[in-house]
């Protein structure tokens, strides 16, 4: 395993979190104590560690019985850096990450230029040790220049430190291509991510096909572009036995075909991004762009399916999908406008409100945030254990706090929970045993 | 309801035009009342009111659209605005800058009325949000063209004398007109029966939820009809990519003489224009005793000017301001 580069050497010292309710799923850790850090290491933790039982000279923090959780995995996100600066940097993306509990960012390779060698993922992760405050593992093109025809030097890549490969926001079209990419990817450990969608149906759609985009007479994007490229990938999966992970899912087609492949005993995973599982097309009401999401939203009863899929443990994964977009890519019309919404900073406390809204289980949803994601990555994070780099939040179920159009921390503004009232919030997020974010230090 | 009467009445409750979506049958009414009472004013010799002067009207087409736009014009000229035309085609506009930038713009020069036309759906409804005056949809991408609606219902009520019970058959590219969501959303409201015919390639994904009966068999969707309307086909989506050939599309889906005979003997036929002559209509219907889409046109400057004269009405300093 490793640890996800950045923030080398971390603090050092030793400080004692106390008075905490620790909570990692992952480790069926539900209690109330404390958490001992040495020199960005998690030394031990449970019930013993208090107030008093420490050493006088050691440094302490009173979490105030609120719920201390694995720092979270975000295996989607659109950092800007390089190319795109200007909507986000690492610094930036980092930011917004620690401000939301995520410890650990996934970034995409699709920037300008590519990440599709290997001197290009060295200098993702020399930025972000360099200005980044939280970790970050990229992603790699599985394609060169993401072009859909010759696979990048996966081995490479990975001994750079791509943590797996993928075409980012786009499916690899070519079964022969894909077939190869999947069969040489195995030898070297590493996943193959896809983005699910057909491209050719889904050509010029903008929302989900329906009623409502014939209402709204915008062209839309049926479900069965995201069934048909991934019951094609089960069937390459089958075929070459490859680590192989769907980056976000959307209908309920979608579920039912991957729940099927797992019964099947097939080894594939797949994800789904908290907007899909809190939102729906009819969110786009009068052609509001921070909606425009690929894949689109879809109706309730997908959305509803999705819910169903976490539960039953058929999605593996929750992402935020953060992806920042301008007033320059989004203020214009629906057809018009950029794909994405920024969420890092949201993606816990949205989370949370799918525990109170659908009575998902905190253990399910914290556990698809981090184990999970650290597992099918291969990454040393997203737990509570001694030994562990100590990377964790504290997170304030009862804070209630409204969505600001320019209040978060990420440099572009296209958040899609603009204005809602969230329930829960982060209050400190603690990276390699440092203080990366303070709510009541803003 | 007289337009020349001193004391004006509230026509609309909005204080933009951006879909047929939303008006009540009252609200249709009331509109088509007023443009009847434009109709007759326009075939005098004085056509001008000055019911709108002072206000400034401006037509900001970001589609090209002779027709839709010298109607509108004239409709502004006729009430007594000052009407400019502003042209899109080679500004800051089509070189990147947003739509909600060219709001501003425009908002800053207080015009009272803003008549859009553009490729997106949606974007007179942006515009709508960023600006001060009252906005008029001219057509927004596959969305809504409103006064066309408007104008094939006056020009269907004064045929007909009414619209409440009639089958209408409307024809050809559902999937892209914005006159088919329009006409189904007017029709539908105030009580006729909408059919839409085309070949499934032509409908748009769950068409029937529109409260439309749905053909695909052009003689069976206009038997007994007592409207066709044929749609222009775009000539990009002839040639295999929606269907595979204008000549297959005509011997299928194309309005000629012996097909006329299915609907009733006093159907209308119409066409929002500009035709294609030989692709979704016959010269022969186009130009006989069944069509009335000149009628159309001229309906067309009468509904506009009732449109604009409503909307005066809402804005500060007008009759219900």
């Amino acid at each position: 395993m490793m640890v996800p580069a950045g923030l080398s050497p971390g603090h050092i010292g030793t400080v004692c979190y106390v008075n905490a309710r620790l909570f990692d799923p992952g480790q069926d850790l539900d209690v109330k104590g404390g958490i001992r850090v040495t020199n960005g290491i998690i030394n031990s933790l449970g019930p013993k560690i208090t107030a008093k039982s420490r050493p006088a000279n050691e440094q302490i923090v009173d979490c105030k019985g609120r719920l201390l959780l694995p720092g979270l995995v975000d295996m989607r996100v659109f950092a800007g850096e390089p190319g795109f600066e200007y909507k986000e940097t690492l610094a930036t993306a980092t930011e917004s990450a620690a401000a939301g509990g995520v410890t650990t960012i996934i970034t995409m390779p699709n920037t300008d230029p590519v990440i599709d060698d290997a001197a290009l993922v060295d200098f993702v992760l020399r930025r972000a040790r360099d200005t980044g405050i939280v970790r970050v593992a990229p992603m790699a093109a599985l394609t060169k220049g993401l072009a859909g025809h010759e696979m990048t030097e996966f081995g490479l890549l990975r001994e750079a430190g791509a943590v797996a490969v993928t075409d980012g926001i786009q499916s690899v079209a070519n079964a022969r291509v894909l077939r190869r990419a999947m069969a040489y990817a195995r030898d070297f450990g590493l996943p193959i991510v896809q983005h699910v969608e057909d491209a050719d149906l889904a050509l010029n759609g903008v929302m989900n096909e329906g009623e409502l985009s014939t209402r709204l007479g915008l062209p839309g994007i049926p479900s069965m572009a995201e069934l048909i490229v991934l019951e094609r990938d089960l069937r390459l999966v089958e075929l070459t036995g490859a680590n192989y992970h769907a980056s976000q899912i959307s209908s309920r087609a979608a579920v039912e075909a991957t729940r099927t492949a797992k019964k099947n005993g097939l080894p594939v995973t797949c994800g789904v991004s908290i907007n899909h599982l809190s939102l729906n097309e009819n969110d786009i009401g009068s052609y509001r762009t921070f909606f425009k999401l690929s894949p689109p939203l879809r109706s309730e009863e997908d959305r509803k399916a999705l819910v169903e899929g976490v539960e039953d443990g058929t999605i593996d994964v929750i992402v935020s999908g953060h992806d920042p977009e301008n007033p320059d890519t989004k203020r214009l019309t629906f057809d018009e406008a950029a794909f994405g919404a920024i969420g890092l900073e949201t993606l816990l406390a949205a989370a949370h409100g799918l525990h109170l809204n659908e009575n998902i289980p905190m253990e399910t949803l914290i556990t698809a945030m981090t184990r999970t994601p650290a597992r099918i990555l291969g990454l040393e994070a997203g737990a509570l254990t001694e030994g562990a780099p100590a990377d964790f939040s504290l997170f304030d179920e009862k804070i209630a706090w409204a969505v600001e159009e320019w209040g978060l921390k990420s440099k572009s503004n296209n958040t899609p929970f603009e204005d809602r009232l969230m329930q829960g919030r982060v209050v400190r997020t603690v990276v390699a045993g440092q203080t990366a974010y303070e709510l009541d230090a803003q | 309801m007289n337009a020349l009467s001193p004391h004006r009445d509230k026509i609309l409750s909005a204080s933009h035009l951006l879909g047929i979506e939303g008006l009540s049958p009252p609200e249709i009414s009331r509109l088509l009342d007023l443009a009847d009472t434009y109709v007759e004013l326009s075939l005098q010799i004085n056509k001008k009111q000055d019911t709108l002067r002072g206000r400034t009207q401006i037509n900001v087409f970001f589609e090209n659209s002779t027709r839709t736009q010298s109607s509108f014009e004239l409709a502004g000229k006729r009430l007594g605005a000052d009407v400019m035309n502003m042209s899109v085609k080679g500004s800051s506009v089509s070189k990147g800058e947003t739509l909600v930038d060219t709001a501003i713009t425009l908002n800053a020069m207080h015009p009272d009325l803003l008549v859009i036309r553009h490729s997106s759906a949606g974007a007179c409804e942006l515009l709508a949000q960023k600006v001060d005056c009252a906005v008029v949809n001219a057509g927004d991408g596959s969305h809504e063209h409103p006064t066309q609606a408007l104008l094939d219902a006056l020009t269907i009520r004064r045929r007909k004398g009414r619209l409440q019970g009639l089958t209408v058959a409307i024809c050809g590219d559902i999937l892209h007109s914005r006159v088919a969501r329009s006409n189904i959303l007017l029709l539908h409201t105030m009580g006729a029966r909408v059919r839409v015919v085309a070949p499934t390639t032509l409908l748009p994904p769950d068409a029937d939820r529109l409260g439309v009966e749905v053909f695909t068999d052009f003689e069976a969707g206009i038997a007994d009809c007592d409207i066709v309307m044929m749609l222009r086909l775009q000539l990009e989506r002839m040639n295999g990519a929606f269907v595979p050939s204008t000549r297959e599309y005509y011997r299928f889906f194309g309005l000629n003489r012996e097909k006329l005979k299915i609907a009733k003997p006093d159907a209308l036929v119409m066409h929002p224009g500009p035709m294609n002559r030989g692709v979704e209509i016959a010269s022969a219907v186009a130009d006989g005793v069944q069509s009335v889409i000149k009628e159309q046109v001229e309906m067309g400057v009468a509904v506009r000017m009732a449109v604009l004269d409503a909307l005066s009405r809402n804005l500060p300093g007008g009759a219900n301001a």
